[in-house]
């Protein structure tokens, strides 16, 4: 028993680190002082206000701020601080009164409902729908026309009506705290449930339900001042917030001073209660959520970009990269996650992309046609497209591109189509924004792609939303979608890595015989060695953001230079004779911060030496067109058959 | 879809029991009930007790109930005890107001918040800033007190809009729309903040999606991606949002009705309260469930139109 607890016991997370990280953002701090500094002010009203609620002054009625009357005076004289400070007493305890119905009642029904769940989860969460979709302002009104002018009455059945959706936020919280390992380890060592429920459960939910009591205060703020400016539950002469609004909107046409101090207290305090709840929210979900930039923005490209020395692009060249360098900014500024590469494409040649997941290989798939994510950017380099320099072009010409010279499928065929529109719509749209043809002529274009690809019913298969294909049915739609725009290279990033085997090979097929028919040339990306095979007429092997490997496949497979092809070969089951265990590279591809600058692959190769790690290594271009960038490379070749 | 359709209208049901059996609970708790009301102060005991069991007040409180719903179903909702007049005739005279109030501040808040959002989305920047110090704005001013001040600016300074009144759109489409500008915007500042932050949030998420970034692949445009693609797919969670407006602008009929004196529902439901006149209050509260309950089916219809994997299942 005490065996599995130690097995299983992660840390509980600390009550008070999110109270600790909510203290350190200023909005929620100064909002905490505000409203502790107005409760007190108003509970101490007796002790503080310079006059009474009730003293007329006659003499001094509408008088602005003066040293006397710091906001003023009110129509029959009265000092406006007194009132407000008086009057806050009344709302304040509308608040509390309303909050603390609201909590006493959501949370022990949204623990049961979370923690038991079966029946009782059912019943509440009935409960809860309906409660939701009473309008509950009415509800209170009618409380008040029958409990006379009660603001207890109408603010503890407005919190009543408010638990429904507090008890949601805590049904929903327990329900992830309850599955989580410290809990069940907990459980597992004999500790009771009441127990699990106070001790691990109540601190893990009280960020969210702080915010939401927070949240709800404002609002209950806004519904107590409301019902006071329309004279339900507090009668004049009384002051209250809402009501001295009210007296200030009757003198509206004299003089609008006296809308100011009773409306900003009321706006001031609703503001202080939403920061302070959106400044524990903020504290509680630190830590996993980062900030998500725009996904839509030009792609930023460095100021300066080096010009490359490397041979000028071959005539018969489609592509031709050099020294293509790509950076993305992280918190403590630029990493490059791929870093000078160069390689060139012949027309009608398939180039095989190959490493490990952190490899770079997807970025420089991606860095091609300037798809990279918001904070990542070509740092260095050329992408020549025919004589074109992509790497020189605005966004906007880089879009005329796209799809049209150059086009890309991806990994993931399902999620990389629009799920809200008729594929044949989509890949219609495409069609229509290369070709420039009405609309009926592009459902024929796509119907002619649909046949392209192989899509056993076309008409049929454009009048379907994306969920309703298979993966090889959506990865041949997305290939249409590339066709589309007739380009003369093709990207494919991992395109049947999430395919099932049998739908691998027709799609890997189906590329070979679109190359054929159309001449276009492909950069497969992908880590199986399988598909190198397959399909490529040469390979690219890239380790931590270098490419450290280029020849022929058939060279590639029959005399593998660096260590890391010749270990990710290895490796590959295919080639697995089952004696023994499958082998595998020790270790894995390091966080691109943490490069080092000489022999990046030094940490894992069986055949490092002393002087790997002194020098960054070069990629050495041999005489028979192959590249390696590895100073031992000549004792890898002999191990292949050791 | 249309079983789903027919199931929210199905649970509509207990839900406008539960509303009417609340309100007829509440008003069976009334001290002074409505055969007090009727006879007044002065009334003799005995004409009262007379008119307690002519009323059926002293049935059993389930089978009052059951008379109540009785007369439900057949569109009685009794009369006002402040005026005598039927409660059904009242409210539908009053029910365009508040209608008319309310939809033009959800289309308001839909357009303005859709617009602002998706360009903070894209844009971020000052319209980003904007947008968050907007719905910080419109969550901490009081709609009852953005009335007022925009009554002040607007109508009694400036004299561009009326002050009170409402003119309904059979008479002047124009003076109409004239008469409810201030109400809607008093109404809809809130709402208009709450639609531009979700809108940001989902058009944000909608544009880091693998779709989206296949579309660019293919050459899409810009304008066709942010507003056809990410708007249609980010657009779920607005559609949700917007139901909630119109819950919310309606309840918030009752105060901002109040400053503008616009004959509608929320209005009347604050006169009921201070007459004590529960009947009315009732058949308001009747009325705003089902108003909630139509808006949910619309929603769901929607939702089916926008996720082909709810209209096609």
């Amino acid at each position: 028993m005490s065996e599995i607890a130690v097995v299983a016991r992660p840390q509980a997370p600390s009550t008070g680190r999110f109270l600790r990280r909510a203290l350190r953002k200023p909005l929620g701090v100064i909002s905490a002082a505000y409203l502790v500094l107005l409760t007190l002010a108003c509970v101490l009203a007796p002790l503080i206000a310079p006059y009474a609620p009730l003293d007329e002054d006659l003499t001094h009625v509408q008088g602005g701020p003066s040293g006397a009357h710091l906001l003023g005076t009110d129509e029959l004289g009265r000092d406006v601080v007194s009132r407000l400070l008086y009057g806050g007493q009344l709302t304040l305890l509308g608040v509390v009164e309303c909050v603390a119905v609201l909590l006493i009642i959501s949370l022990p029904v949204g623990l049961a409902a979370g923690y038991l769940g079966g029946w009782v989860d059912r019943a509440v969460s009935a409960v809860v729908d309906l409660l939701l979709s009473v309008p509950g302002i009415i509800v209170v009104l009618a409380v008040l026309a029958v409990f006379g002018s009660s603001m207890t009455a109408a603010m503890v059945t407005f919190g009543v009506l408010g638990s429904a959706g507090v008890i949601r936020v805590v049904r929903s919280a327990v329900l992830s705290v309850r599955e989580e390992l410290y809990v069940a380890a907990a459980r597992v060592s004999g500790v009771t449930e009441p127990r699990i429920v106070v001790r691990h459960i109540l601190p893990r939910i009280a960020g969210p339900v702080i915010v939401q009591a927070s949240l709800f205060a404002a609002i209950a703020l806004a519904i107590q001042t409301g019902l006071s400016f329309l004279s339900l539950g507090v009668a004049p002469p009384a002051p209250s917030w809402g009501g001295m609004v009210g007296e200030a909107a009757s003198l509206i046409d004299q003089d609008g001073w006296l809308l100011v101090p009773s409306g900003g207290i009321i706006a001031l305090t609703i503001l202080a209660f939403g920061l302070m709840g959106d400044a524990v929210r903020d504290a509680t979900v630190e830590g996993w959520s980062a900030r998500s930039a725009p996904a839509i923005r030009t792609v930023r490209r460095s100021a300066s970009v080096p010009v490359p020395v490397g041979p000028e692009p071959s005539d018969d060249a489609v592509l031709t990269v050099r020294d293509l360098s790509v950076s993305f900014d992280a918190s403590d500024g630029p990493v490059t996650v791929v870093d000078r590469v160069s390689f060139t494409l012949g027309a009608g040649e398939v180039l095989g992309i190959v490493g490990e997941s952190g490899c770079g290989k997807s970025v420089t798939a991606l860095s091609l046609l300037q798809l990279l994510p918001p904070n990542g950017r070509i740092s260095g380099g050329r992408v020549l497209l025919g004589d074109q320099d992509l790497t020189a072009m605005s966004e906007r010409q880089i879009a005329n591109l796209r799809g049209k010279a150059m086009a890309m499928v991806f990994q993931e065929p399902t999620v990389s189509l629009d799920p809200s529109f008729l594929v044949g719509a989509q890949v219609a749209e495409v069609v229509r924004r290369h070709d420039r043809v009405s609309s009926a002529a592009a459902r024929r274009r796509v119907l002619e792609l649909f046949e392209q690809v192989r899509l056993p019913d076309p008409a049929g298969t454009a009048r379907r939303y994306p969920h309703e294909l298979s993966g090889g049915m959506a990865q041949r739609v997305c290939l249409a979608l590339a066709l589309a725009g007739r380009p003369s290279v093709l990207i494919a990033d991992e395109p049947t890595t999430a395919l099932d085997v049998t739908v691998q090979a027709e799609i890997l097929g189906l590329l070979r015989q679109l190359r054929d028919e159309t001449g276009m040339s492909i950069i497969l990306v992908t880590h199986d060695w399988g598909v190198v095979a397959d399909i490529c007429d040469r390979a690219l092997v890239m380790y931590a953001g270098q490419v450290v490997e280029q020849a022929q496949v058939g060279a590639l497979f029959r005399e593998p230079r660096h260590p890391y092809t010749l270990g990710l070969q290895d490796c590959n089951p295919q080639r697995w004779t089952g004696d023994g265990d499958l082998p595998v590279i020790p270790g894995t591809v390091l966080p691109p911060a943490s490069w080092p600058t000489s022999c990046r692959f030094r940490e894992r190769c069986r055949f490092a030496e002393s002087d790997c790690g002194l020098t960054p290594i070069p990629l050495e271009h041999g005489a028979d067109d192959r590249e390696v960038r590895c100073i031992h490379w000549h004792e890898v070749a002999p191990a292949r058959s050791a | 879809m249309r079983t789903l359709i027919i199931r929210r209208i199905a649970t509509a049901i207990p839900l406008i029991v539960a509303v009417t059996g609340v309100t007829f609970v509440l008003e069976s708790l009334v001290p002074g009930n409505t055969a007090r009301a009727i006879v007044g102060a002065s009334g003799s005991p005995a004409a009262y007790q007379r008119l307690r069991a002519e009323l059926g007040l002293n049935n059993p409180l389930w089978d009052q109930y059951w008379q109540y719903i009785n007369q439900l179903v057949h569109g009685n909702l009794g009369t006002s005890v402040f005026t005598g007049e039927p409660v059904s005739t009242l409210l539908n005279q009053r029910l365009p107001v508040t209608l008319s109030l309310v939809l033009l501040a959800t289309a308001f808040c839909a357009v303005v918040g859709v617009l602002l959002g998706v360009i903070s989305a894209v844009r971020g920047g000052i319209v980003g800033r904007a947008v968050e110090v907007l719905s910080l704005v419109g969550l901490a001013l009081p709609g009852f007190w953005v009335a007022i001040i925009l009554a002040a600016v607007f109508a009694v300074t400036l004299r561009i809009f009326p002050a009170t009144g409402y003119v309904p759109p059979s008479a002047s489409v124009s003076r109409w729309l004239w008469a409810l500008t201030l109400p809607v915007i008093a109404l809809g500042l809130a709402g208009v903040a709450s639609v531009a932050k979700q809108t940001r949030d989902s058009m944000k998420d909608t544009l880091a999606r693998e779709y989206i970034r296949t579309l660019r692949a293919s050459g899409i445009g810009r304008r066709s991606i942010i507003w056809k693609h990410a708007l249609r797919n980010g657009a779920i969670p607005v559609v949700t949002v917007l139901g909630l407006v119109f819950v919310s602008a309606l309840s918030s009929t009752v105060f901002v009705e109040a400053v503008f004196v616009l004959p509608g529902l929320g209005s009347m439901a604050v006169t009921a309260t201070s007459q004590h006149d529960i009947p009315v209050i009732e058949g308001i509260a009747l009325y705003f469930t089902v108003l909630v309950v139509i808006v949910n089916v619309l929603l769901d219809i929607v939702y089916g139109m926008l996720n082909p994997k709810v209209r096609r299942s």
